[in-house]
């Protein structure tokens, strides 16, 4: 109750001292505004990454193994070297590895490609081409927003169709019915049968640019030499281990592999991108972390400056609250309150910038926003500042002998 | 019992190589109600006694005893309790916080007691009426006559209704006729019943109080009572004891 009381006033006079001093307080906590903004923006960036990617990440699904010659996230360079070497996973493989893995839920190979596709004037580049069979949609999560996915006789039959996402949908015919269209991809004629729904981007690469093609039409196309990645859903979650074992068995035969051989081929899965992504942040949120505790030590010295200045400045008016009764306590909490208040001020108007930043950066560069934790978090670093850098002065004018600070000039 | 009481105190400043005596034993007593002129030479010790009086400082040696507490035996908070209830102090350099108008100034020792604002603004109100400022409540020190900032830092020392109101040359940063209103205030403040000690180097200020103790080189060198003048109240007889 006492406490309260003196709390409150200590807060009513460090906000009477500051305002005598605005110029010089708001000067002061450019450090903090700094730090805060940093701090701040960090916690957003790794905040709205983080979102990106379990949107974007959540189209691979869990139970999905990736079996391919490639690690997706290579060590160093000598294991890329090494994966080169590794003959490719061709379509008689693919073949045969199919109809082995009665186990899970679905197989699809999958060959991809850079095209430009083109419908009357129109033009697109860089576009994603995959081969694959009906197995791609309930394993990769795509959604038909219009027409049909490639059915089971899509993929075995030579009709030259295929499915296009949302983008080069938007970029072929603007608002005209892509359905029905023949399209041509590279030097072939293919006929639009569905439409996929957005799905946004992936670690900046837009997953709604691209074409889906049977995997027969594909391989003609671009060649019995593409390499073939196979996309297996295991169903089996609970444990996936052991649908990784079985999936490794199966390969292994297809490959005709000996007891005791390396497997010249890797099962990737989601997980390791999440592994991955975690790297990536950790790495951003390290960096964030020394530029705002680098700006918060110079604004809490700059802070710490100031405040020596302040009680140098008002010894005589320390002597004169102590000679009316104030306790040392009761100035300490003053001073430190004033410190506080400063870097809080500062604290508030860097959260203000940083929000005004994470509209422009949502707007124009990828999704992020301040989280109530993170808002909490920074403001209460700036309150820690405040404390460490307030501390020592106001020690030291709580230490004051009422004489002799009423004897200065 | 009396409301101070000093023992022998002694008070020293070491200057490197040099001790500076400016206190050499002095016992002294003052009742309730009494109205005490300190008179002396420059450097004789006036202050460094008023500020032992007002717990500002600690004697170097010897015993102390305000109002019954041992004043010499007792840590910091204690002193600035002691400092907030019991003693108003009044400076000869007014010593108000420029940036607080005149009633926050006042309010200010009600801050550290720890009343509630309403009450404090009620009393501070009426402690500046008391020296008749009312009409200047929200003036600023530097929007004040000095007369007027002596008079806001009367109301400071008065309105915690202290036991003794302690001034250390109160009119020496005044012009004489602004310097007769403070001292005629204070006699007033005397006749109202507060506890009175004044540091003063004019006699006609010496002159209104009814004991006149004089300092020389630190130590007692005169200590005279003398009956009132005619029209003023008759001292309370101080019960005496020894
Ligand atoms: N902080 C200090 N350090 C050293 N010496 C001091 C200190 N304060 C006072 N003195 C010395 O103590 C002696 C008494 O000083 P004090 O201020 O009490 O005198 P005073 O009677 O009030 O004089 P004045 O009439 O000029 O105000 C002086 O010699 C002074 O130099
Ligand atoms: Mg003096």
């Amino acid at each position: 109750m006492k406490f309260l009381h003196h709390f409150r006033e200590a807060i009513g006079a460090s906000l009477d001292a500051i305002r005598a001093n605005k110029m010089r307080a708001g000067l002061s906590t450019l450090g903090i505004v700094i730090g805060i903004v940093t701090v701040t923006l960090m916690g957003a960036a790794i905040n709205g990454l983080n979102q990106a990617f379990i949107r974007s990440i959540s189209s691979m699904g869990a139970d999905v193994l990736y079996v391919s010659r490639y690690d997706w996230f290579p060590a160093n360079q000598a294991e890329w070297g090494q994966w080169r070497h590794r003959s490719k996973i061709n379509s008689a493989e693919a073949e045969a590895f199919s109809q082995r893995a009665v186990s899970v839920q679905a197989v699809a190979p999958v060959g991809e490609d850079d095209a430009t596709v083109k419908y009357q004037g129109r033009s697109g580049n860089g576009v994603d081409v995959i081969g694959t069979t009906d197995g791609y949609r309930a394993i990769n999560g795509a959604i038909v927003a219009q027409g049909r996915f490639l059915t089971v006789f899509d993929a075995a039959g030579t009709q030259p169709v295929c499915v296009i996402g949302s983008a080069v949908a938007t970029n072929l015919f603007r608002t005209g019915d892509p359905i029905g269209q023949d399209i041509k991809i590279d030097d072939q004629f293919y006929q639009v049968i569905g439409v996929l729904e957005p799905e946004g981007a992936m670690l900046g690469w837009s997953l709604d640019n691209r074409v889906i093609i049977p995997i027969r039409q594909f391989l003609q196309q671009y060649g019995d030499d593409e390499d073939i990645d196979l996309d297996v859903k295991t169903g089996n979650l609970a444990n996936l281990p052991e649908a990784r074992e079985t999936v490794r068995a199966i390969m292994r035969q297809v490959r005709h592999l000996r007891p005791g051989q390396p497997d010249d081929f890797t099962i990737n899965q989601q997980d390791q991108f999440i592994g991955w992504f975690h790297r990536q942040t950790r790495t951003i949120a390290l960096i964030g972390l020394f530029i705002t505790s680098l700006a918060l030590f110079v604004g809490g010295i700059g802070i710490m400056n100031i405040m020596f200045v302040s009680v140098i400045e008002r010894t005589r008016e320390i002597g004169v609250c102590k000679a009316i009764g104030a306790r040392s306590g009761t100035v300490l909490l003053q001073f430190l309150i004033e410190a506080i208040c400063i870097c809080l001020f500062g604290g508030v108007i860097g959260l203000s910038l940083a929000w005004l930043a994470t509209l422009a950066v949502s707007k124009w560069l990828f999704p992020a926003s301040i989280s109530a934790v993170v808002a909490g978090a920074s403001l209460l670093v700036a309150v820690a500042t405040g404390v460490a850098s307030g501390l020592l002065p106001a020690w030291r004018a709580a230490r004051m002998e009422p004489v002799e600070a009423l004897r200065s000039e | 019992m009396s409301l101070i009481r000093l023992e022998n105190i002694t008070r020293c400043y070491q200057m490197g190589e040099e001790t500076i005596h400016a206190l050499r034993g002095v016992s002294l007593e003052i009742e309730r109600g009494e109205y005490v002129a300190i008179m002396g030479p420059s450097g004789s010790g006036k202050s460094t006694l008023m500020n032992l009086i007002g717990c500002l400082d600690t004697p170097s040696s010897g015993g102390y005893e305000l109002n019954g507490a041992r004043v010499s035996e007792m840590d910091d908070n204690e002193l600035a309790a002691i400092r907030n209830r019991e003693i108003g102090f009044v400076f000869q350099t007014f010593n108000l916080l420029a940036r607080l108008n005149a009633l926050r100034n006042v309010e200010l020792p009600l801050v550290y007691a720890g009343v509630p604002s309403g009450e404090r603004r009620r009393l501070a109100r009426e402690a500046l009426a008391q020296v008749g400022l009312a009409d200047r409540l929200r003036h600023r020190p530097n929007q004040l006559s000095g007369g007027q900032r002596q008079r806001v830092a009367i109301a400071r020392a008065l309105v915690n209704r202290p036991a003794i109101l302690l001034a250390d040359e109160p009119t020496g940063n005044l012009d004489s006729k602004t310097g007769e209103e403070i001292m005629a205030l204070f006699v007033e403040l005397w006749r109202n019943g507060n506890t009175i000690i004044i540091v003063t180097h004019e006699e006609d200020v010496a002159r209104r109080a009814r004991r006149v103790i004089r300092l020389r080189d630190g130590g007692i060198a005169g200590d005279d009572r003398h009956k009132p003048a005619s029209g003023e109240r008759a001292v309370i007889t101080p019960v005496a004891q020894t």
